[in-house]
């Protein structure tokens, strides 16, 4: 089958979704690849590195459209588009499903399977081509750059000849993907950084990121993510006003205000009100990530950047992945990818269209002539549910106790009939044998037990070693053999002699080689 | 006390050795200990030499010497990959020279008896002991002399046994080197009769040791040592290369007894403390793998896999198998790395390659580490010294019970020449022979590839599931030419 990939029609859309590396790979899988000529120059790749990767270049979209396959594109297809799918055509692209049932229906009446890759369940299996993260890490990323661009001073404080420069704070809301990627590279780049969320159990991963988590002073039942496949849900309106309160005293301190929270299906919750924007210092900047469902801040004007009054810069755009199109077209293109490999198993360019997958299911939302969007919820929890996890906790204190002293009476039974057997045969022993036999005994018994009691603390790396060394302090069998060479009967002093010379061997063998091979063992 | 020096160097020796085996704890402490272990010994046998050892110094210097020139040699020049055979080796000389020092004893016992019996009668105790000085005996046979009746049969008791367990050392370990040097077949191999010779044989030498017990005589002495000699060979003979790790660590345990028991007849307590642990080390060792393999010792000594309840899981699916360039894009793309070596990467002599592999990736910032499996090759241990023979650092070389746990978080596990203990059958199939044996759960990573020589089973000549599973990818060819395949690859 044919993999195509059209030029994007969307006005200032840099992004492609195949790249020459992603065709290579595509072509591993028994593709053929196609895409229309001038696709990826916006995005840094030329029509001839395409033919280098063995891409056909087709002349024009229709062209392409009507010889692939399989249509791989990333921003929503307009109707135009749609109508030029047929039958048996796959696209895959962004789909925007919650928002666009004309497009749904168009596609249902063409017949066309329809995969939206913003609908990839959020599991471990499908992360490869989770598009949504990939391009919300470069949307994170980009937007603090675009800060850095509006802002005057330094990330990162410096005591310079000219002067001490303070620090700039960066306080980053929503700690999603983007929001971590914000975090991670705006302390990177030195500023101090907070950051907040609805979701308490992400203070953890921003901590990792190297940020200060903003807690509230409230007492709620807090969210559980795990309910909403990883997404914050909306807030009750008590702990929303403790949350206001909070930025508000915040606002005057900050330089840089990142807001990237966004709940699914729903506008963005306005969360950086007017009043705090008026106590920001001139020279701020805010970058709204959510402008285009409206905005975190109510004065963001999307694809725009605004200077307020005070002077705070608002940046607006919608675009930060295309921005960074090169960047963003390989991960997109390895989501891509990613998911063709899931829809051809055999590996043998034909898809396998299996709407029993989870991950293919949840994606696909229009299937050979019906809507199949909203997916049914799927069967692997993107996130293991809390109170499993709290499960096995709650049962510790008590049991544990009584579990442990149950143990510690099992191993104390075991060890004192041990130790009464061992002692009545060694008084059985003791009975018969005459006293120079129970001296030596004795010694023997001992020297077994700290055998015992040293050996079990080799480390099982050091075996090998312990076997050679072993080796070579048994051959402690000299001492008899030296004590009994000067005897005067010729055949003992040979047997004597041989014995000498083979324990010799033993003795500078055995441990020259457990030399050797501990000599070996290095740290890295 | 005559030798009271004696007594107090081997006091010292027998602490220096104790702290020579607890040293082993760690790979730095280890380093140390090995010294600990050299100044015991020869504390040991120079304090011999001064004290109760009797002439001929310069014939024991020189056989000494000669003898260690040669266990020099060997020690510089053995591969490490033939350290199992090298241990063997060892192991068999203890045996033998223990089965020489008990016939020693047997003579001195009987030379003593002799002059014993021509002592005049008329002496009493104190003459007795004058008349003995003028006899010239040596140290031991002055001791046997002062020996009664009943400590004279113990004598017997021990060194019977200390000639019959370094017999039965010395042709084990003979026919474990040849096993695992490849000169004898290592498949398992019974005379006919089986298990009923080896019982046979045991029960001559019974009789034997009553017949000698009563008699003193040196004919059942002599039976019995071809007996114990019959039951080491046919023993080892009829275990499987696979189970090797428990028969040498065994044999290591057997050469500690007969040190402790010839200890025991010449009443020397250094001897009895060293073959102690040096029997008690042996044993754990021998414990640790059967428990790794969780089987029963006796299972493992009487050979052959047993237990199999019923017919064996039908393995569905087919091997698929993947080239150098497909395991290199894995490889080239993964995070985390877990190397799984086996008996087939010593086969190889794959090892270097494994660390240049190691290297090239850890420069790359991925995660590699090695999973070693308490039963992997064929000494205990024996992956840990070719990994550390090859410069990979110890500290990423994992345990099993370290790492079983990180394997569903891993992109890509690689087998290499390890069969049974990645086999997923010890945990899904009952009636497995290797059920219930405790494995390494490599098929729960992302990947796995598996590099083989062929499609062939094991040792234990068992199916393996692993190499069926829809993530398992087979890289066949000699380990060695698949890794080398495999380097340049790795960008």
């Amino acid at each position: 089958m044919k993999i195509g990939t059209p030029k994007e029609i969307y006005e200032g859309e840099a992004r492609v979704a195949m790249t020459p590396d992603s065709a290579r790979q595509l072509q591993k899988l028994g593709y053929e690849c196609a895409i229309e000529s001038g696709a990826g120059v916006a995005a840094g790749f030329s029509d001839a590195a395409y033919e280098q990767a063995g891409v056909e270049i087709v002349k024009t979209a229709a062209a392409l459209w009507k010889t692939a396959d399989i249509i791989a594109k990333v921003r929503q297809p307009v109707e135009t588009e749609l109508k030029r799918l047929t039958k048996d055509k796959t696209l895959i692209s962004f789909f925007n499903p919650g928002g666009n049932e004309e497009g749904l229906e168009l596609a249902k009446s063409k017949g066309a399977n329809v995969i939206a890759m913003e609908m990839v369940p959020r599991i471990s299996r499908a992360q490869k081509m989770d598009a949504l993260s990939s391009m919300a890490n470069i949307a994170g990323y980009r937007a603090v750059i675009e800060a850095g661009n509006n802002f005057g001073r330094f990330f990162t404080g410096q005591v310079t000849a000219a002067g001490k420069v303070p620090p700039a704070k960066v306080l980053v809301v929503g700690a999603g993907v983007a929001g971590l990627a914000a975090i991670g590279t705006s302390t990177s780049l030195g500023a101090i950084t907070y950051a907040f969320d609805v979701r308490p159990e992400v203070a953890e991963q921003v901590e990792s990121m190297g940020a200060q988590f903003v807690y509230l002073d409230f007492e709620e039942e807090q969210q559980d993510g795990s309910a909403t496949g990883g997404y914050a849900s909306v807030s009750s309106p008590e702990f929303r006003e403790a949350q206001l309160a909070k930025f508000r005293e915040l606002a005057p301190e900050v330089d840089i205000v990142i807001t990237t929270a966004l709940i699914p299906n729903r506008e963005a919750p306005e969360l950086w009100t007017e009043d705090m924007v008026a106590a920001m210092k001139p020279g701020s900047v805010i970058v709204d990530l959510a402008a285009e469902k409206g905005g975190n801040c109510k004065l963001t004007v999307p694809d725009e950047k605004i200077v307020t009054d005070n002077g705070v810069t608002i940046v607006g755009y919608t675009d930060f992945p295309s921005r960074m199109a090169a960047q963003a077209s390989t991960l997109y293109a390895t989501n891509i990818r990613h998911m063709m490999t899931d829809l051809t198993p055999e590996k043998d360019g034909q898809i396998n269209h299996n709407m029993d997958d989870d991950v293919i299911r949840g994606a696909t939302v229009a299937f050979e002539g019906a809507i199949t969007f909203p997916p049914p919820p799927p069967k692997v929890a993107a996130i293991a549910a809390k109170p499993k996890k709290d499960a096995p906790k709650e049962l510790t204190p008590e049991e544990k106790k009584a579990k442990e002293a149950a143990d510690f009476k099992q191993q104390t039974k075991t060890q004192v009939t041990l130790l009464v057997i061992g002692a009545v045969l060694l008084l059985g022993v003791g009975l018969v044998a005459p006293a120079s036999f129970m001296q030596h005994f004795i010694v023997f018994v001992l020297s077994v037990f700290i055998g015992f009691q040293v050996i079990w603390n080799v480390s099982h790396s050091l075996h090998t070693p312990l076997m050679a060394v072993t080796n070579a302090i048994s051959s402690i069998i000299i001492l008899g053999a030296l004590l009994q060479i000067g005897s005067g009967s010729a055949l003992v002093v040979v047997l004597a002699a041989l014995s000498v010379f083979m324990a010799g061997i033993n003795i500078f063998g055995g441990f020259l080689v457990t030399r050797r091979m501990l000599a070996m063992f290095q740290k890295s | 006390m005559e030798f009271g020096f004696t007594t107090a160097a081997y006091v010292v020796a027998a602490v220096l050795f104790i702290l020579s085996l607890g040293g082993l704890s760690g790979q730095e402490s280890a380093k140390r200990a090995v010294w600990y272990g050299i100044a015991g010994m020869a504390l040991a046998a120079l304090a011999t030499l001064i004290g109760p050892g009797q002439g001929l110094w310069l014939l024991s210097i020189v056989l000494i010497a000669t003898g260690g020139l040669i266990g020099a040699y060997v020690a510089g020049k053995v591969e490490m990959t033939g350290m199992p055979q090298l241990v063997a080796a060892m192991h068999s000389l203890v045996g033998l020279a223990a089965v020489f020092v008990g016939f020693n004893a047997h003579f001195e016992a009987g030379h003593v008896a002799t002059i014993l019996a021509g002592a005049p009668t008329s002496l009493n105790a104190t003459g007795m002991g004058a008349w003995m000085h003028e006899q010239h005996l040596g140290t031991f046979a002055a001791l046997i002399a002062h020996k009664t009746p009943v400590e004279l049969n113990i004598l017997k008791v021990e060194l019977f046994l200390g000639i019959f367990i370094g017999a039965v050392t010395f042709t084990g370990s003979v026919i474990a080197y040849g096993k695992l040097a490849g000169k004898v077949t290592s498949v398992a191999k019974k005379l006919p009769g089986g298990h009923a010779l080896n019982a046979s044989a045991a029960i001559i030498s019974v009789l034997c040791l009553i017949w000698y017990f009563n008699t003193g005589g040196f004919v059942p002495l002599a039976i019995m040592t071809l007996m114990a000699l019959f039951i080491g060979y046919h023993l080892i003979m009829g275990i499987g290369g696979a189970d090797m790790p428990v028969v040498v660590s065994m044999l290591n345990s057997y050469s500690g007894w007969a040190a402790a028991a010839i200890g025991f007849s010449l009443g020397n307590d250094l001897l009895i403390v060293v073959g102690a642990l040096v029997g008690s080390s042996g044993a754990i060792l021998s414990y640790i793998m059967c428990k790794a393999m969780n089987r029963s010792f006796i299972s493992v000594i009487l050979g052959g896999f047993g237990g199999a309840a019923g017919p064996q899981m039908e393995v569905e699916g087919e091997m698929i198998a993947i080239d150098a360039e497909g395991v290199a894009s894995a490889l080239n793309e993964a995070d985390s790395v877990i190397i799984i070596p086996g008996y087939g990467m010593a086969v190889a002599q794959a090892q270097n390659a494994v660390s240049d592999l190691t290297k090239k990736l850890r420069a790359k910032g991925k995660n590699v580490r090695f999973a070693i499996h308490p039963v992997a090759g064929r000494l205990p241990g024996h992956m840990n010294v070719l990994l550390a023979e090859a410069r990979v650092p110890y500290d990423i070389v994992m345990e099993m019970d370290e790492i079983n746990d990180d394997f569903p978080d891993t992109d890509v596990a690689i087998v290499i020449g390890s069969n049974d203990i990645v086999n997923p059958a010890a945990q899904d199939d009952p009636n497995s022979p290797i059920a219930g044996m405790p494995v390494l759960e490599c098929w729960k990573a992302k990947q796995v590839f598996v590099s083989k020589r062929g499609q062939g089973t094991g040792y234990s000549g068992i199916e393996n599931p692993l190499f069926f599973k829809e993530n398992t990818r087979m890289f066949y060819g000699d380990a060695k030419d698949s890794l080398d395949k495999l380097l340049p690859l790795i960008d």
